[in-house]
């Protein structure tokens, strides 16, 4: 079965084919300021590259950083309404309420506080107030602002009070777009409303971008399904990205990570990612990225995302070296390594430098650094080895020895042997490990519910099968749907032993299970 | 035994800064010991009360008359709830509007039941809204579940009168019960029937009973934590050193969590988590006990910490505390003793929050040599 992986990101978009499991052609080209132009270019070098091939593509997968742009650069947002179902509960803390002002600004459409919502066993906190629903719709279609996120207290329990409510907002403003925040998921009613304002305000940009792409596939004249990969590491067919770009914020590390697990045929090791100005060191557990643990801002904003948990320190390709003493960054020449590197003709003594003094790599013009001292260069690769191994050592989460995957244009500073790493592997095509790490990603759903008066096993058989019809729901295959992660916490204080359990599951894309024949 | 304590006279009553109360939110959930609930929700508040141009104001415990009213308050409740049901000021002044109405007499003043989490910054909210002064002090110097665990409990002080209030119209007076622990079990009830969280209003105190046994000076020694702990991390230094540099003090352990395990019997949160060592401590490893908050840290097997010293798990990077709630496989963590209120170091107070008290048959040793029983 072959697949396209695109990976839009900052700098480049990077394309490649896959066979199986098999890298046919990868293509690298610069991103473009309207994004479109470059992935149709990157699709049409790919397709030129593979030949005949390219011929049987049955999926294109394109992970973006759009949408976090967006966000992050205040820019191309529309104006979101917030109804929140909570009243008399959590009325002094407002939606918007913890944004950075300018977003704030930028973004409220206004805010409308109703009765209602529900309790943590289910029952109703307070009836809803269905006509200041009515109300609240009719002003924000009067005001002209297109979308609407609606939030209810435990909603992520019984999304009843924002069914409901979505309901009257489509009866009574039909041309507003709504967001229920318990689509998003996830205890925690500030963060989750967040994170549906947001999806709200990028409602506009997702649907012209995911249009974008649509056609951009469509005039490659491939006959293939599109995908947009997640922050999880997995995809959702396009008109379900249309409708939740929020999911699509984090794709890039996840991307990376997930393809050198592919090109290494590995699926339990660390990664190290040496690019320009940093390597990242992640850490990958069934395949998938380790997720951070802390609350994740996006732009300034409090929000629920589950993304890779990385640590990024200061050794890349531009890395500046200094002498007397040996010092390793942090500062890096950045993008202008082609003009300040020695091998590149500039005076600044950088990794990339250091690399090709040591033999490691052939660059540029090698004897700008061949009168650089043997023991400096020694001494500078010996402190990049160093912390590059005390990286990997506190990312690691267990003491049993794991190989390390090398990917990224400066995996050549990455040294053989550390402690805690049973062997470092260098893939090949590793430059490209994000298109591929695309291209692989599959379909995921997750539950994050509190069930009561039900024993642990008998709750996490329920949430497993929640979290399996939603991964059915977003185009996954039944039969192919594995779990791989579960978390339960026992809740204190309630009574009826209540237990919040967590359950993430994936799964192939049934659509493109269908084109394997039986 | 607190350095902190020692204030100038000037400075027994001052009007707090918006950047103390962000300390104070950071201070309060380091001396949480990963409990008590995450302050975030009650900072917001502060934040918004601050930019409407109220303010909080901290007076020294010594200067309030014998004879002044004091009110004790907390917000009771499991902390998950309180994701979803927001703190709002106006509600946390419920009860206390309620005990003056019961009492027939205004508060002179309000106090936290509980310096560690979200309670440490609750009765300045009140404090904001209505103009009382907060006392500088608690009666617990930390976090504890329930009621009897407090310092005025362990001093035999009366229980009641308790007030509650939901944000529905329901109000709730508890006039009397026979001990500490009947007004813990009636009152977690009703709480439990009103959507387990509610506002209290705690048996209210004289000025005398404030300084003769409250731990006085709980409310600047979370702030000056959080000060130290926000300048380091402006400052990309050490924050767990920081805070050392404040307190007297140790850290116990530095490494990542490995395991952690967790179980809900009896209406509290139990369980352990495991931590493999790094740096120093490679090739160790310790194992921290907690009951909703961390009770007893094991060292390669060993009882090393034990409440009422407090165990203060922090992110090693940040020096952000870590709630019992939401320990994690992979966190990397540094384990703190900071000394325990000598309120706890009595027989009495051992019975209270020592180590039995919380299942362990452990004797009590402190980490700290003034603090041996």
């Amino acid at each position: 079965m072959k697949r396209i992986g695109i990976d839009v990101g900052g700098t480049n978009t990077d394309a490649a084919l896959l066979d199986g499991d098999r890298v046919v052609a990868a293509v690298k080209t610069f991103t473009t300021a309207d994004v479109t132009t470059g992935v149709r270019t990157a699709l049409k070098d790919v397709i030129a590259k593979a030949g005949p091939a390219a011929d049987d593509v049955v999926a294109v997968m394109i992970g973006t950083t759009h949408f976090t742009n967006a966000v992050v650069e205040r820019r191309n947002l529309g104006r979101a309404a917030a109804i929140r179902v909570s009243l008399p509960a959590s009325a002094s803390l407002v939606p918007f309420c913890d944004w950075p002002k300018d977003l704030a600004a930028k973004v409220n459409g206004g805010i409308y506080l109703v009765q209602g919502g529900h309790e943590y066993d289910g029952r109703p906190l307070m009836p809803m107030d269905e006509k200041a629903v009515a109300e609240a719709a009719r002003k924000i279609a009067a005001d002209g602002v297109g979308a609407v996120a609606i939030s209810a207290t435990f909603s992520p329990l019984t999304a009843e009070c924002e069914e409901r409510a979505a309901e009257i907002v489509r009866n009574e403003a039909p041309d507003v777009h709504v967001t229920m925040s318990s689509t998003l998921g996830r205890i925690g009613l500030l963060e989750r409303e967040n994170v549906a304002l947001m999806n709200a305000s990028l409602i506009g940009l997702a649907r012209e971008t995911t249009q974008a792409f649509v056609d951009a596939v469509a005039d490659s004249g491939l006959g293939a399904q599109l995908f947009i990969t997640q922050n999880d590491g997995t995809v959702v067919k396009a008109e379900a990205a249309r409708e939740y770009p929020v999911f699509s914020f984090a794709s890039g590390p996840t991307n990376s990570m997930r393809g050198a697990a592919l090109l290494a045929g590995i699926e339990n090791a660390m990664v190290c990612d040496v690019g320009g100005t940093t390597a990242d060191i992640g850490c990958l557990v069934n395949g998938f990225p380790r997720e951070a643990n802390n609350v994740v801002e996006v732009g300034g904003v409090r929000t629920l995302f589950r993304m890779p948990d990385l640590l990024s320190i200061a050794v890349g390709g531009g890395t500046k070296i200094g002498r007397d003493p040996v010092t390793v960054g942090p500062e890096s020449v950045g993008y202008r390594l082609a003009q300040e590197a020695m091998v590149f003709g500039g005076a600044q003594v950088t990794a990339t430098d250091i690399a090709v003094a040591s033999g490691l790599i052939r660059l540029g013009d090698t004897s700008r650094v061949a009168e650089l001292p043997k023991d400096f260069v020694a001494a500078a690769l010996k402190k990049m080895h160093e912390n590059i191994a005390e990286g990997v050592d506190r990312m690691k989460t267990d003491a049993t020895e794991v190989p390390l995957l090398a990917v990224g244009g400066g995996a050549m500073l990455i040294p053989d042997a550390m402690p805690g790493i049973s062997e470092v592997i260098h893939v090949e095509h590793n430059e490209v490990a994000n298109a591929v790490g695309a291209a692989m990603a599959q379909i995921s759903g997750e539950t994050d519910r509190i069930y009561r008066d039900m024993d642990r096993d008998e709750a996490i058989a329920h949430a497993r099968e929640a979290a399996i019809d939603a991964a059915v729901a977003s185009g996954a295959d039944r039969a192919t749907v594995k779990v791989i992660d579960v978390e339960d916490l026992p809740l204190s204080y309630l009574p009826g032993r209540a237990i919040r359990t967590r359950v993430r599951v994936v799964g192939d894309a049934a659509a493109m299970r269908a084109e394997v024949p039986a | 035994m607190t350095t902190l304590a020692q204030r100038s006279p000037s400075q027994t009553h001052r009007t707090l800064s918006a950047d103390d109360i962000e300390a104070l939110a950071v201070g309060a959930w380091i001396l949480g010991t990963g409990g008590g609930g995450d302050p975030y929700h009650k900072l917001l508040n502060m934040r918004l009360l601050y930019e409407a141009g109220r303010s909080a104001t901290l007076i020294d415990p010594m200067t309030l008359a014998d004879d002044a009213l004091v009110g004790v308050l907390s917000n009771m409740g499991a902390p998950l709830v309180g994701q979803e049901r927001l703190a709002d000021p106006e509600f946390a002044l419920k009860p206390v509007r309620m005990m003056e109405e019961y009492l027939g007499r205004k508060f002179d003043a309000v106090m936290a039941l509980e310096i560690g989490g979200g309670n440490g910054v609750h009765p300045m909210m009140v404090g904001a809204l209505t103009g009382y002064p907060v006392v500088d002090a608690d009666t617990m110097g930390r976090a504890y579940p329930e009621a009897q665990m407090t310092s005025v409990a362990v001093a035999g002080l009366r229980c009641y009168p308790l007030t509650m209030a939901d944000i529905r119209d329901n109000e709730i007076i508890f006039p009397r019960a026979a001990s500490w622990r009947w007004m813990e079990r009636i009152s977690r009830k009703a709480c439990t029937e009103i959507g387990s969280v509610a506002a209290t209003c705690k048996a209210p105190r004289t000025g005398a009973e404030v300084k003769q046994h409250g731990v006085l000076y709980s409310v600047s020694k979370a702030i000056a934590l959080g000060t130290e702990v926000l300048r380091a991390r402006a400052e990309h230094t050490d924050p767990i050193e920081a805070v050392l540099s404040i307190t007297s003090g140790q850290r116990m352990f530095t490494g990542k969590i490995v395991d952690v395990e967790r179980r809900a019997t009896e209406g509290f949160l139990r369980g352990k988590a495991r931590i493999e060592g790094l740096d120093a401590f490679a090739g160790k490893e310790m194992v921290v006990h907690f009951q909703n908050e961390y009770s007893v840290a094991y060292l390669d097997g060993a009882p090393v910490v034990m409440t009422p010293d407090l165990i203060c798990l922090l992110d090693s990077v940040s020096g952000e505390g870590i709630g019992t709630d939401v320990l994690r496989f992979g966190q990397r963590v540094s384990v703190l003793a900071l000394p325990a209120p000598s309120v706890f170091l009595s027989e009495q107070g051992l019975a209270a929050v020592g180590p039995r008290a919380f299942g362990f048959d452990l004797d009590f040793t402190s980490v700290f040599k003034e603090n041996q029983a």
